[in-house]
């Protein structure tokens, strides 16, 4: 099976927010990792692999710095993998990006296609199902389980209070959730292996798109600004004997929070 | 031109859901402000009887699109229905719930339909006669404001319990539009073979007034009856951090933070919970934090709006009977 895995370098989960003199994100000594979601993804096309055999790209879009975070993925036990590096990129929305990686995607030609469902930098949760859109193919959204028998994936997906469990036939798109496996740890051959794997670099040229259909300036969603939020005050501790400041707390919350 | 603010009308099992109340109820006022009409757009099978509900959010239209193949979600045929419709009538933006389902059909739909979409919004503006949202980044470590000046319709999913909703204004006597479902089969290529819903019976977290969430300092998964006790009383729902979600003490879909639920309750107690970063940043939105906690050190009581530094075990029990005790007042 021909598996490909969409994978995004973000911040660490343990990085703190501050933003530049010019009110953009600082990325200055931030610790980037593979999106943790990704990682889900990743781990599962490699579980598909060993059980019947195939092969894992990774698609990336980004610069020089995502190569780390592509050779992780190559160390957890990849074939090869393709870095979208093109400059102008960035600034480029949702769309944008879902229209690169899937112009890369269709080069490949996938039965399967696994992405995070949801990056945990700007969260917003829509590059895959744009991805499925532009290469019309059916996806299911928010996965914890797959199984794959006779050219179809039976997919675990998870809303509100409710698992539902969907077929659809290959190919597919399936993002991943939290639950679905555990991602295994690079080893120190997969280290040293990844180092020769394939990583093809390309531009837009290479995948037939320009600037002007999926750079900034086809951004359809415009960022204003960014903020940092109110930084929240300790407020009032309680302290004494538990059943008077259990008392206390509640008569707080009806009075002066007024929430019950 | 494009005219008309939409309501995506989302219902579970013949209800409205939460969400597409807060939807109705703010989008009247926006287009109030506006200048323009609301349409509430409801799908589902044997849902007519929910046009009454929305109308009397006093919209102006209602798209009632009734059909067996729309009885169960599927992204294939929700989509198509509400691409025709768009193409058919134009709206100026259509308002989603940030549910499972408006984040399953939003991306797609706006792909097809060639516009931007902001998704898990938590904020909404008008300026200069566009919206402007506001959305959490980095799980809530920062915001961003983001506007789509120019693609129509301007496409968004806002996160439950945000805009709060009121007393639905009165019906408009609206017009009723039923939907013509046209579906090519051969376009549906979800099959949905089972539902599995959840035994608690409790609210979801993403849209509980309350929520209930249990840390490290549970220390082990039998505590969490407690917090449970705690939650049935005030029915809220319950929550854990990454800890103890990674110690295998609650599931994954319970976890809070920023490789979990982001969050918006009215009250989020906290129990046990040191409050690590990536916790703080899924919950910080709450708009009241209590924390009890045996360690006064703990982050946790650098955000809460009250704490109580003591034993979990101890407090947690009496606060359920005190809870109780004050609810039935």
């Amino acid at each position: 099976m021909n598996i490909v895995v969409c994978v995004k370098q973000t911040f660490d989960t343990e990085a703190k927010i501050a933003l530049t003199s010019d009110g953009k994100i600082d990325s200055t000594g931030v610790n980037l990792i593979m999106n943790p979601y990704d990682e889900f993804a990743v781990e599962e096309a490699l579980r598909i692999k060993e059980k019947v055999g195939g092969e894992v790209t990774l698609v990336s879009l980004g610069s020089k710095q995502t190569v780390d975070t592509i050779r992780q993925g190559l160390a957890m036990g990849a074939d090869k993998a393709v870095l979208i590096n093109d400059p102008a990129m960035e600034g480029a929305d949702s769309h944008g990006v879902a229209a690169a990686l899937a112009a890369a995607i269709k080069q490949l030609n996938p039965d399967l296609i696994l992405c995070g469902w949801v990056a945990i930098d700007d969260g917003a949760s829509q590059v895959a199902g744009r991805v499925a859109e532009i290469l019309d193919l059916p996806w299911v959204n928010v996965v914890t389980k797959i199984e794959i028998a006779d050219n179809k994936v039976v997919a675990h997906r998870e809303a509100e209070g409710q698992t539902e469990v969907i077929e659809v036939a290959l190919p597919a798109v399936i993002t991943a959730q939290k639950g679905l496996n555990e991602p295994r740890y690079p080893s120190l051959k997969g280290i040293m292996q990844a180092k020769k794997k394939e990583l093809k670099e390309l531009t837009l040229a290479d995948i037939g798109l320009d600037a002007a259909s999926v750079g900034a300036q086809a951004s359809q969603v415009k960022i204003l600004s960014y903020s940092l939020p109110e930084a929240r005050k300790a407020g009032k501790k309680l302290e004494g004997d538990p059943a008077d400041t259990a008392k206390e707390l509640v008569r707080l919350l009806r009075e002066e929070a007024k929430v019950i | 031109m494009a005219k008309g603010i939409w309501v995506f009308a989302e219902q579970k099992e013949g209800e409205l859901r939460k969400v597409a109340r807060e939807l109705l109820y703010n989008c009247r006022k926006f287009a109030d402000q506006m200048g323009e009409e609301v349409a509430a757009v409801i799908l589902g099978e044997g849902i007519s009887g929910l046009a009454q509900a929305v109308a009397d959010y006093g919209v102006d239209k209602v798209y009632v699109a009734d059909d067996s193949r729309l009885k169960d979600y599927t992204t294939d045929a929700y989509v198509a229905v509400l691409a025709d419709l768009i193409k058919a009538n134009q709206p100026a933006a259509i308002f989603f719930g940030n549910t499972g389902i408006g984040k399953d059909l939003a991306p797609r739909l706006a792909e097809r339909v060639g516009s931007g979409l902001m998704t898990d919004c938590t904020a909404v503006e008008i300026q200069d006669g566009n919206f402007v949202f506001t959305r959490p980044i980095y799980a809530g470590k920062a915001f961003t404001k983001v506007t789509c000046p120019e693609a129509r319709p301007v496409m968004v999913t806002m996160r439950p319990n945000v805009l709060g909703a009121g007393d639905p204004a009165g019906s408009k006597n609206p017009e009723t539009v039923k939907v013509d479902v046209q579906l090519d089969s051969s376009s549906l290529r979800q099959l949905v073979k089972e539902v599995v819903k959840k035994a608690s019976g409790r609210v979801e977290l993403t849209e509980a007034d309350i929520i209930v969430s249990g840390g490290r300092g549970m220390k082990g998964p039998e505590n969490f009856k407690i917090l449970e006790e705690l939650a049935d009383v005030l029915g809220a729902a319950v929550g854990a951090s990454r800890a103890a979600v990674d110690a295998g003490w609650r599931p994954h879909d319970d976890q809070v933070g920023q490789t979990g639920k982001t969050v918006s309750p009215t009250l989020y107690i906290a129990c046990g919970i040191s409050g690590a970063i990536q916790h703080l940043a899924g919950m910080g939105s709450s708009k009241f934090i209590v924390a009890i906690n045996k360690d006064p050190e703990a982050n946790i009581f650098n955000v809460a709006d009250y704490g109580i530094v003591d034993d979990l075990f101890k407090v947690v029990p009496l606060l359920t009977e005190e809870f109780k005790k004050a609810l039935a007042e």
